[in-house]
């Protein structure tokens, strides 16, 4: 395999060159995993600023609900009259909000953009399995990021049923003007996503499965690949089931069948649908949706797994907790969906199995909180852009997760759910963790994307504005859940009991306010780097792993001569014995007579021997402190 | 020196987008002034006459399609919009003033920008000079590693604030039986939580900063120790077990009550619809008689099905009152789409799903005017809400609650009238006997 991708490459540099790529093969329909990566996230980042300006403005709606704002007028039109977002747009905002951020930003700008980079740079290959699709799955991505944004400019507005689309609010044009053209271009692009995804996933997959470097087994993986393996699984397995889902939905709204309709009298009208149940829609639709908030949130751990021990010059604590954590978090997410469904009507007793699995899988989550924890401990932090970004990130983890136990509880859900309360659980777990995680990750691996350094300032800025202004906008929501003050409002002032949530709703809209404000940090960080940053050095943060042995300069294959060869797990930093604090998964053993441990030579009594006689040879008195 | 330069012009900027500013308090008064800014509009119509003709005509037809589709709805829509639509045919234009306002702030943004952007210069050529002197400057990791120590300190106290600001304006006792094991469980849950949050975040924030990095320092090298992740899985396994007990069991209690109690509560039937609910009790059968979705009309709101007797007494209730301590099962149905029947004072919620009945019984325990004593506010009121995005009117769709005594209760529903009255009746009888055909279809469509 290695051979044949090899001469191949070969014949690419020394013979070719670059005369073959014009500016569309290069930059645009480019089939290099590392383009194609830039470009899953440059489009990611397009489309989480584009859902954060929606969020600010429905923010200004619950910030002030009694004031106008003329300046909307002259954007969003009639949507707007007055100056006062109309409810119906605001739940359209809602919606697409959730929709972009979840799948577009941090689904495929996430997974798209490290699983692209990394993969083939952390496994040593020279590109995809199969670089045709890769390309494929971002034009898909790309096409239906252009629906999703262009269903703001149909008559009858975007999709506006919440970005789960609960039939019948989302099968029944009358109910709701969203649920005409809007909802079927969100179907629309949400098929065309699904695709992507799946091209993608089939994609991680069968790299990570085949095309590992010499050396690299699977316990010689840094996490970050564990991470989007199983990521990519749990999409692979899940995504369909979300189309069905939607093609079903498709047949009840153009070809009048009844799968989730049933004795409907919608604005006075009879609809003769009999038989359907909504609830099977929820059903399928959690399928996918509970592993998917996973398939958000692991890349985020596997990126901050790998900075946070780089940066502690360290090695993760606990490496085969952190995988086995992973793989219990991928098989449990499959089995949890019903808790979304506690107070649907579902049968009460299924609604108590899901609460005990639901449970149960807050146990691999604490230990991974727990194992970071342990990382940093005794460490020599580095506290750069992104090791930042991952200790909030960490942050955000362990207290959206804890907020998750209550969630998870079906006799607390009864007053939790589809209140504030979610609102901020989902926001600090899934959201703001995951997004850290993504920073973390750009901040991290710019220079190899970009050959560039970030500048540090701006970073520093740019964390502490988001990350204090993410608690500053989601801890206070708890408490509105606790009141019992529904998502998904308009208003908040038309019920006398919400009246004294006005204040903290202005409060958590300024935050917001100065939130967004700060991502202009990055912003202008990240583009004016591209050009403008300092020339990165080829491993910049002294790290182990395989990508850091490229060139800097982009090359097609990625290694100029041959894929180098494994011989150690990445998480060697700070070795006793060795007198630099970290050494590259390509040194050998032979080179590190010194510091190597008789945990490395686990089933090699050769290497055990040649170990025993050198130290033998060269420091006895040593030899009774190496323990495992 | 370039950089020199370029601080310079940035300094002339700021001077001039300074002097920009100071102009705006008079503009700004303007604008405060809605009288004004609504004559100056009318003038505005006149002199920017080109362009707002090209745009009222687009937008005229557009606001009446949605507006005659959502006529029920739009609550703060439709007072706003018949307050600005008088007699004349042409839209408001936008204000320009609005654009300049607009502009000021982006300027004020901007230099704020600039702001940060000097003193990072500043800092920079502190740094700079510092290790050209030889002095050892700011390290980086101690600076952020001091950051996070102050951040864990506001931030303990921020959590503190808001748990007793927040929380205090957040709880409230439950007004049901089984809220109060609920409740019970919430507090258990909330002081495991808040000490693992806490715990978590001292040790991360702390070793954050103790073990910040030094150029000399080396990490130590602890990959795993497999007795302390025993202990670290098992801990939290055997809490989780215990919530997980806890919950299972009160859930049990709450969802699965014995037949006989689901006889012998009292039956009221609540049906969820765009916007509104429509309460039914079950009368002196205490049975709530059948519907069917397609005998739904204008005097039929529920599609009560009148063939079956047990429909007959059922009652139509204003606003839902409960007599105090007795347990009460509530049928919940949907018209159209989903609803969520959401009580937060009795711990209660389930969703109204089209097509199938959800039920949820309880037992309130503390009447209206008691809460009202204990809150020591005389205008509080129970209230029922929906949880469910249901459309435009989703923020609005609450219905009042009364817990009362068992004589206030019986002298109420004596007062409300049942859905079966005379009109309903000589409809009945007359589609009963003139159209034969028509009542075997219906009693074909009964379930
Ligand atoms: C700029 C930062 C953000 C702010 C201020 C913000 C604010 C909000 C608010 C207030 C809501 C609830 C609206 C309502 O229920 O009425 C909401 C909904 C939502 N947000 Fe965010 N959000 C932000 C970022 C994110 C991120 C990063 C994610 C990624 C997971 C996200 C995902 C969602 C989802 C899934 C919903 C639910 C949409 C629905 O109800 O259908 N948001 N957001
Ligand atoms: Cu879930
Ligand atoms: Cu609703």
């Amino acid at each position: 395999m290695s051979q044949i991708t090899l001469s191949h490459s070969e014949e690419h540099h020394e013979a070719h060159g670059h005369h073959h790529e014009t500016f569309l093969s290069k930059y645009v329909f480019s089939q290099d995993h590392k383009m194609i990566a830039k470009q899953f996230l440059i489009t990611g980042i397009i489309m989480g600023v584009f859902a954060m300006f929606l969020s600010v403005l429905f923010r200004l709606q619950l910030g002030w609900p009694d004031k106008d704002f003329p300046i909307l007028e002259t954007f969003l039109g009639k949507w707007a009259e007055g100056g006062r977002i109309k409810p119906e747009f605001f739940l359209s905002l809602v919606t697409i909000h959730g929709t972009i951020m979840v799948f577009f930003v941090l689904t495929a700008g996430l997974s798209g953009t490290f699983s692209n980079l990394l993969i083939p740079y952390q496994l040593g290959a020279r590109d995809m399995a199969s670089p045709f699709m890769n390309m494929l799955s971002y034009w898909f991505f790309l096409t239906a990021c252009v629906i999703m944004i262009g269903s703001f400019f149909v008559e009858s507005g975007p999709a506006a049923a919440g970005w789960t689309i609960y039939p019948p609010l989302s099968a029944v044009p009358t109910a709701i003007s969203g649920s005409g053209l809007g909802m079927t271009l969100w179907l629309t692009s949400m098929t065309l996503f699904i695709a992507s995804q799946v091209l993608g996933g089939i994609n991680y997959i069968s790299t990570v499965l085949n095309m590992r470097t010499k050396g690299m087994d699977f316990w010689k993986m840094p996490l970050t690949i564990w991470a989007f393996f199983l990521t990519a699984i749990t999409g692979l397995l899940s995504f369909p089931v979300l189309v069905s889902a939607v093609v079903l939905l498709i047949f009840d709204r153009s070809f009048g069948t009844s799968f989730y309709l049933s004795d409907l009298v919608v604005q006075g009208q009879i609809l003769p649908n009999e038989g359907g149940s909504p609830i099977l829609f929820e059903h399928l639709f959690w399928f996918l949706g509970h592993p998917e908030v996973y398939i958000v949130l692991m890349p985020a751990l596997g990126l901050t797994s790998e900075v946070i021990s780089t940066n502690s010059r360290k090695p993760i604590f606990g490496y085969h907790a952190m995988v086995y954590s992973l793989i219990g978090i991928t098989v449990l997410s499959f089995i949890v969906w019903g808790h979304h469904m506690f107070v649907t009507g579902m049968n009460p007793f299924l609604g108590g199995v899901f609460m005990i699995t639901t449970l149960i899988i807050a146990v691999p989550s604490a230990v991974k909180s727990f194992n970071y924890l342990a990382t940093l401990w005794r460490g020599n932090i580095r506290f750069t852009p992104a090791m930042m970004f991952a200790i909030g990130m960490v942050s955000f983890f362990i207290s959206g997760g804890l907020t998750g136990i209550y969630l998870g509880n079906s006799s607390l859900d009864i007053n939790l759910h589809d209140t504030y309360f979610v609102v901020a659980h989902f926001h600090l777990v899934m959201g703001s963790a995951s997004i850290f995680g993504m920073l973390c990750g750009v901040y991290h691996w710019y220079p190899k994307m970009f050959g560039r350094l970030m500048d540090e300032r701006l970073g520093y800025l740019h964390f502490w504005v988001t990350f204090i202004g993410a608690y500053l906008v989601f801890f206070p929501m708890h408490f509105m859940g606790i009141d019992g003050v529904p998502r998904r409002y308009y208003a908040f002032t038309e019920f006398p009991f919400m009246a004294k949530w006005l204040t903290v709703n202005t409060f958590i809209t300024w935050a917001a306010i100065f939130a967004a404000l700060g991502q202009v940090a990055f912003l202008v960080n990240f583009f004016g780097s591209i050009r403008w940053g300092k020339k990165a050095p080829q491993n910049p943060w002294g790290s182990n792993t395989l990508e850091w042995t490229t060139p800097v300069k982009h090359i097609h294959g990625n290694w100029p001569g041959e894929i180098p060869t494994v011989h150690r797990w990445p998480y060697d930093y700070s070795k006793p014995g060795h007198e630099e604090d970290f050494i590259p998964q390509t040194v050998p053993f032979s080179a590190t007579m010194s510091s190597n441990l008789p945990h490395d030579f686990e089933g090699n009594p050769e290497a055990e021997r040649l170990q025993k006689e050198w130290e033998v040879q060269n420091k006895p008195e040593e030899q009774k402190d190496l323990k495992g | 020196m370039s950089v020199k330069k370029h601080n310079f012009f940035r300094i002339l900027f700021c001077v001039v987008l300074l002097m920009g500013l100071m102009i705006r308090p008079g503009v700004y008064a303007q604008t405060t002034d809605s009288t004004s800014t609504s004559t100056s509009a009318t003038s505005n119509v006149a002199s920017a006459g080109k362009d707002t003709s090209a745009s009222a005509g687009k937008d005229t037809s557009a606001a009446a399609a949605p507006a005659a589709a959502t006529s029920a709805v739009a609550p703060a829509a439709t007072s706003s919009s018949t307050a600005a639509a008088p007699a004349e045919e042409v839209k408001k234009p936008i204000d320009p003033q609005v654009y300049i306002n607009f502009f000021y702030y982006v300027l004020l943004f901007f230099l704020v920008c600039v702001v940060i952007g000097i003193i990072g210069k500043i800092l920079r050529v502190y740094e700079l000079t510092s290790t050209m002197q030889g002095k050892k400057g700011l390290n980086k990791n101690s600076v952020q590693g001091a950051l996070f120590l102050v951040s864990l300190f506001v931030g303990l106290y921020g959590v503190y604030w808001s748990f007793e600001h927040h929380g205090g304006m957040a709880w409230h006792e439950a007004a049901t039986e089984h809220g109060k094991r609920v409740d019970a469980m919430f507090i258990v849950t909330t002081v495991i939580t808040t000490f693992v949050l806490v715990v978590m975040h001292i040790a991360m924030f702390s070793f954050a900063f103790i073990y910040r990095g030094k150029p000399k320092a080396k990490a130590y090298f602890y990959p795993h120790n497999n007795t302390i992740e025993k202990i670290w899985t098992i801990v939290p396994a055997i809490v989780l077990t215990i919530l997980v007990l806890f919950g299972f069991f009160t859930w049990r209690s709450i969802t699965n009550v014995p037949e006989d109690l689901q006889k012998s509560a009292m039956q009221v039937e609540v049906m969820g619809a765009q916007f509104q609910w429509t309460i039914r009790y079950a009368g002196r059968d205490n049975v709530v008689g059948k519907r069917n979705y397609k005998l739904t009309s204008t005097t039929n709101d529920m599609g009560i099905d009148f063939t079956d007797k047990a429909s007959w007494d059922d009652i139509q209730g204003g606003e839902i009152v409960l007599p105090v301590n007795q347990p009460v099962r509530f049928h919940i149905i949907s018209k159209d789409i989903l609803h969520s029947f959401y009580i937060p004072y009795f711990r209660v919620q389930i969703n109204a799903v089209p097509g199938m009945t959800n039920y949820f019984q309880f037992t309130p325990t503390i009447t209206t005017q008691q809460m009202r004593d204990k809150l020591d506010d005389q205008n509080f009121n129970y209230t029922l809400l929906c949880a469910k995005i249901c459309g435009a009117g989703h923020y609005n769709m609450q219905k009042n609650i009364r817990v009362v005594s068992e004589k206030e209760y019986k002298a109420w529903l004596a007062e409300q009238t049942y859905f079966y009255n005379d009109d309903m009746r000589k409809e009945f009888k007359m589609a009963q006997s003139t159209n034969n055909t028509n009542q075997t279809v219906l009693e074909g469509g009964v379930k």
